[in-house]
């Protein structure tokens, strides 16, 4: 294969996989919108098209439009560096994840993952990281107390959280032996549902605190004290304007898609479906591939009805309890899990 | 395949992540900056104040804060670098007998490792730094 084709290839999935996924963005919004809306026994947006489809649409032109201000006392190169670093963060973590089979290749470039690389957890990882920075930063420049006192609340409590999220992650990479991605989807793939690692892989404690922890790593309820609305203004997105807030918006629901995917491929098999080799597998590799997407979409689907499902569920936490839970609970019980997962392992080795 | 151009191709799999790079900050510079010449300035002193509720706002933002962010920071540090340590060992770990020599001392040399990590946590919360809705902690 030639270096051209492949650079060539490569554009190409950048520009499908980024156009889905701000659209998948946009559409999570409006789902989350209607979801919540049901949840408290109204309708949600429903005006804009039919159901109001058109509606996340017409939010962006309308945030496109609006006067782009910067008030007088912000520090002004890292107030327009923050909205960029969270976008940019937020949009560069789904590049290492894979969406369907390393097998169906054109030309032998990989169709369904933008970038197959062997460290593509720890790629996840860092960047998840670095998207601290723009939180940080926007509170910090915009010289505004309650936007300070958002973004110290938030910076604190990503980084804890970071810690178990991290610890969660061993669990998996023990059992796979790898931090690839696709590898790690490949160990599941033997019997359906029961191999996946929150089921036959004994992951279940591992996942219970990813879950929790990516939460409070995407300032989601009811985890969202950084934005606490009742006390914190806006909290870090307080004096940001037009597409500037709508970048920080955008960057939180791509996180919120990005946890999904990797929860569902780390625990929930990714693309394998939960029947396994029971049914007999299509020969026509389109309808395989198709296959392939329909599960990885379903799962990522559910996950992300979970995150409103929650937030219209469960109050907010206080601050101290928030720090406390993660410091006191999720920190030991990610520890006792890695110890748990690599005794087991051990045993099972020494017997076979 | 020789050696040398399978390196080069393992190089060029960082490609599209490098696309992806520019793609991300490409668009949002460009909302940026299109958002900034699309919509209407009309700015007042009113306008350009900070917005806290309404009230004049006394003083600016950079006060003093709780020290307890800060010893957060630097908990955060330490435990993340076990959790750096932890990585290259999860991936090992099956192979751990065959390097070793030994079934179990893969196993026991991450006990010893984690005990330290958890004699320290448990220490960090007896000292009280976590407490942060008393003061009994004396930092």
């Amino acid at each position: 294969m030639s270096i051209w084709l492949f650079l060539l290839f490569s554009i190409l999935k950048v520009a499908v996989v980024t156009a889905i996924f701000l659209g998948g963005v946009a559409y999570t919004v409006l789902l989350e919108r209607k979801v919540v809306g049901r949840i408290q026994n109204r309708w949600g947006p429903s005006r804009v098209g039919p159901f109001g489809l058109w509606q996340p649409m017409v939010d962006g032109l309308k945030l496109f439009l609006k006067e782009d201000f910067i008030p007088a006392g912000v520090y002004r190169p890292l107030y327009l560096t923050a909205p960029l670093i969270a976008l940019g963060c937020s949009l560069l973590s789904i590049a290492v994840v894979p969406f369907g089979s390393q097998d169906i290749t054109v030309h032998g470039v990989k169709v369904f993952e933008l970038a197959d690389l062997n460290i593509g957890l720890l790629v996840l990882l860092g960047v998840t990281s670095m998207s601290i920075y723009g939180i940080a930063l926007a509170g910090w420049s915009s010289n505004n107390k309650y936007s300070l006192l958002g973004s110290l609340r938030s910076s604190a409590q990503m980084i804890s959280y970071e810690l178990a999220l991290g610890l969660s992650l061993v669990g998996v990479v023990l059992r796979t032996g790898s931090f690839s991605l696709a590898d790690i989807v490949k160990a599941q793939s033997a019997h359906g549902a029961l191999s996946w690692n929150i089921l036959g892989g004994g992951q279940i404690i591992a996942f219970l605190i990813y879950i929790t922890a990516a939460y409070a790593e995407t300032n989601r309820a009811p985890f969202d004290l950084p934005e606490a609305e009742t006390e914190l203004v806006a909290g870090y997105h307080t004096e940001y304007s037009s597409m500037k807030f709508a970048m920080f918006f955008m960057a939180e629901y791509g996180n919120m898609i990005t946890v999904s995917c990797v929860a569902t491929l780390l625990f929930f098999g990714g693309w394998n479906s939960p029947f396994g080799h029971l049914f007999p597998e299509p020969q026509n590799i389109v309808i395989q591939a198709l296959l392939a997407l329909f599960w990885f979409i379903i799962k990522v689907f559910f996950f992300l009805f979970l995150y409103i499902w929650v937030r219209g569920t469960l109050p907010r936490f206080r601050y101290d309890q928030l720090m406390g839970f993660g410091w006191r609970y999720l920190l030991p019980i990610a520890m006792l899990n890695i110890v748990g997962t690599s005794l087991v392992l051990s045993a099972l080795m020494a017997n076979s | 395949m020789n050696s040398q151009s399978s390196q080069i191709q393992y190089i060029w799999q960082y490609l599209p992540l490098l696309l992806q790079v520019l793609a991300a900050f490409g668009l949002g510079i460009g909302m940026v900056v299109a958002s900034w010449f699309i919509g209407r300035h009309r700015n007042t002193k009113t306008k350009l104040e900070v917005y806290e509720c309404g009230i004049e706002a006394v003083g600016d933002a950079r006060g003093r804060f709780s020290v307890r962010f800060y010893m957060v920071a630097m908990l955060f540090i330490l435990f993340d670098v076990e959790v750096v340590f932890m990585m290259p060992w999860a991936v090992i770990y099956r192979q751990l007998p065959k390097i070793t020599g030994s079934q179990w001392f893969g196993f026991w040399e991450m006990i010893v490792y984690l005990g330290f990590i958890a004699v320290a946590l448990f220490y960090i919360v007896k000292k009280g730094i976590l407490d942060w809705s008393t003061d009994k902690g004396d930092l």
